[in-house]
């Protein structure tokens, strides 16, 4: 079976602070971490190959320091790590950047490939799906659990109500939540070894695409306006009749020199 | 990302035993589990022998990741790897390394060192314990004591009496393991600090281990035990620094958040030139350290920088942890917060694997050589 993944290096969120003055994110010495759900996700293919056995191959796209979250792929147990980076690539939105992916993963040979479900940085879930339309695969998304039965996949999928349970041949693309498996950590040996494999470098030149469709020039998406939510106060809520109701709710409003 | 590794296992896994362990006086059997899966009890040892193909520099960030939040968990590691592993690793036989090391690297076994006897401490030339040989069996007889590891591990470098017309040059080592009759384990110290790793006596009552066990050349034992201590100090250097380090950051964080007179005590000038201060000695520490562990990895002497690392750590980590204390006032006498641990932690430091006194001893006589 071979498996390929696709991962994206973050600023950890979780430490990241807004400049009050200009609202923008403050990056500097914020730690970068592999996507969470993304993480996951390699979590779940490396599971498979423990059981089953798989060549599992992880690819990221993003400036050259992005090796280091490949490097992170490779000592948790990833065989082949393929990092796209070109000027060609800068600027890209979600579908410039699924179809250089999608490019990419054109050439390799694969019986799955697994997506995190979205990138905390971004928070689209939308370049795993477009991969999956690019090469003309079927797709789950919200996978939570993964396992290997007869030839197929059988996942659960969640969904707002519950889970469904769903099998899928290959190949075929998944994007995968974090929950669904507490990722392994690194281990010594591993990321030893991580220094020793190479991690390819690929260029524009080296993808099935058109240039047309990459980086700035393949973005139909343009940003109008980025702003800071202002913070509100928690509301109260009272769960009365609508008789009474009306009555707070006219209270409160004087209270606060509306009418 | 090494650090990375170890620092995020460290605090999920290690930090909230810490307490429990200490409290409890407690073997941390399952954190050492979780370690064996890492690849933690072979960090510096070459792939060859089932070691992970790292360095000294990367066993040192370890061990002090691990102590930053847990004393106990360091020194189980060190002792394990230095105490054990290497002098298998520097002075066995081919047949000797292919016996233990995959099996103590993978974590499978634990190590552990026996020198130290109730007449034998600093002058471990006083060695009582003998060995005789009886055909094809080396026969000991004696006791040690203050054992780290002792009743978990599997595998004890032992020194003894071979020849005691010959002093010093009469001491051999060997490799007992704990399965062997006439080996036992006897009783468990109770300790002011590192209270969740095992301290006890080793007892050979006519314990007979196979004529291959010597480990070395015989007669060579002194000169392996004191090699192994100066690896050994590289580890309680980094230990010692990691109980520094993790008092410093729980100081920052409480100075941060607690309030007198109206303002953080970190914003009183007299908490930050103290904590700067004490940050500056704790990374003066830390190169130390790694100085020390770079020399190893060159091959390079480095017997005085491992001396002046644990010398110097081991007295930082003290000052540091009972600075740590004053500055969490009555709150950091209490056991709600962990730096009364630390500083009970960090007062081995100056004791074990040579006491600062022998640290002095060894430095100076490197300078009046």
């Amino acid at each position: 079976m071979k498996i390929v993944v696709c991962i994206k290096q973050v600023p950890d969120t979780t430490e990241i602070k807004i400049n009050p003055v200009t609202g923008t994110l403050i990056r500097e010495g914020v730690p970068s971490i592999m996507n969470p759900d993304d993480k996951g996700g390699l979590e779940m293919a490396l599971r498979l190959k423990d059981k089953y056995g798989a060549e599992v191959t992880v690819i990221t796209m993003g400036p050259p320091q992005a090796d280091l979250v490949l490097r992170e792929a490779l000592a948790m147990g990833a065989d082949k790590a393929i990092l796209l980076t070109d000027r060609k690539f800068a600027g890209a939105d979600t579908l410039a950047t699924s179809n250089a992916l999608a490019g990419a993963i054109r050439t390799l040979k694969w019986d799955l490939i697994i997506a995190g479900r979205q990138a905390i940085d971004g928070d689209t879930a939308q370049v795993g799906p477009q991969i999956a339309e690019h090469l003309d695969v079927p797709q789950i998304s919200y996978v939570a659990d993964l396992e290997w039965d007869n030839n197929r996949f059988v996942v659960k999928k969640e969904t707002e109500e519950g889970y469904q349970r769903l099998a899928v041949a290959g190949p075929c693309l998944l994007t995968v939540l974090a929950s669904g498996c507490k990722a392994r950590y690194m281990n010594v040996r591993g990321i030893v070894e991580a220094y020793q494999k190479p991690v390819e470098i690929w260029g524009a030149d080296r993808i099935e695409v058109d240039e047309e469709k990459l980086g700035l020039k393949g973005s139909p998406t343009r940003v109008a306006k980025a702003f800071t939510k202002g913070l509100k106060q928690a509301g109260e809520v009272f769960e009365v009749d609508a008789e009474e109701a009306v009555g707070i709710i006219i209270s409160k409003l004087k209270e606060k020199f509306i009418i | 990302m090494f650090r990375q590794m170890i620092r995020e296992f460290a605090d999920k896994e290690v930090k909230p035993l810490a307490a429990e362990i200490d409290e409890q006086e407690r073997f941390p059997m399952e954190t050492v589990k979780k370690m064996a899966e890492l690849g933690i009890f072979g960090i510096p040892l070459p792939t060859e022998y089932g070691g992970a193909g790292g360095d000294n520099i990367m066993y040192s960030i370890a061990v002090e990741e691990l102590s930053r939040v847990c004393g106990t968990t360091g020194v189980v590691v060190s002792a394990h790897t230095s105490l054990c592993l290497a002098p298998i690793f520097e002075h066995g036989t081919e047949e000797q390394k292919r016996k233990y090391l995959p099996k103590l690297a993978s974590g499978e076994w634990l190590g552990a060192f026996g020198l130290t006897e109730p007449n034998a401490g600093t002058d471990a030339s006083a060695q009582q314990t003998t060995a005789v040989l009886e055909g094809d069996e080396w026969v000991l007889n004696g006791n040690k004591i203050f054992i780290t590891n002792a009743g978990y591990a599997h595998v004890y470098v032992v020194f003894a009496m071979t020849d005691k017309s010959k002093g010093v040059k009469g001491i051999s080592a060997f490799i007992v393991e704990a399965d062997t009759p006439g080996f036992s384990v006897g009783k468990k110290e109770l300790k002011l600090g590192i209270r969740g790793s095992a301290t006890a006596e080793l007892i050979f009552d006519n314990c007979r281990i196979p004529k291959d066990n010597l480990l070395g050349k015989l007669g060579g034992g002194f000169g392996i035990a004191m090699k192994t201590l100066d690896g050994g100090r590289v580890g309680i250097a980094s230990q010692a620094l990691g109980i520094a380090q993790g008092a410093m950051d729980e100081t920052v964080r409480y100075t941060k958040e607690r309030k007198q007179f109206g303002k953080s005590l970190s914003a009183f000038q007299n908490t930050q030139f103290q904590m700067a201060d004490l940050q500056t000695k704790v990374e003066a520490s830390r190169l130390l350290v790694r100085s020390a562990a770079f020399k190893k990895d060159m091959g390079q002497p480095y017997s005085a920088d491992a001396a002046m690392a644990k010398l110097f750590a081991a007295e930082t980590a003290m000052e540091v942890t009972t600075k740590a204390v004053q500055f969490h006032g009555g709150y950091g006498y209490t056991r709600e917060y962990p730096v009364e641990r630390m500083m009970r932690d960090a007062k081995i430091t100056e004791i074990y694997e040579g006491t600062s006194e022998v640290q002095r001893m060894v430095i100076a006589g490197k300078l009046f050589k």
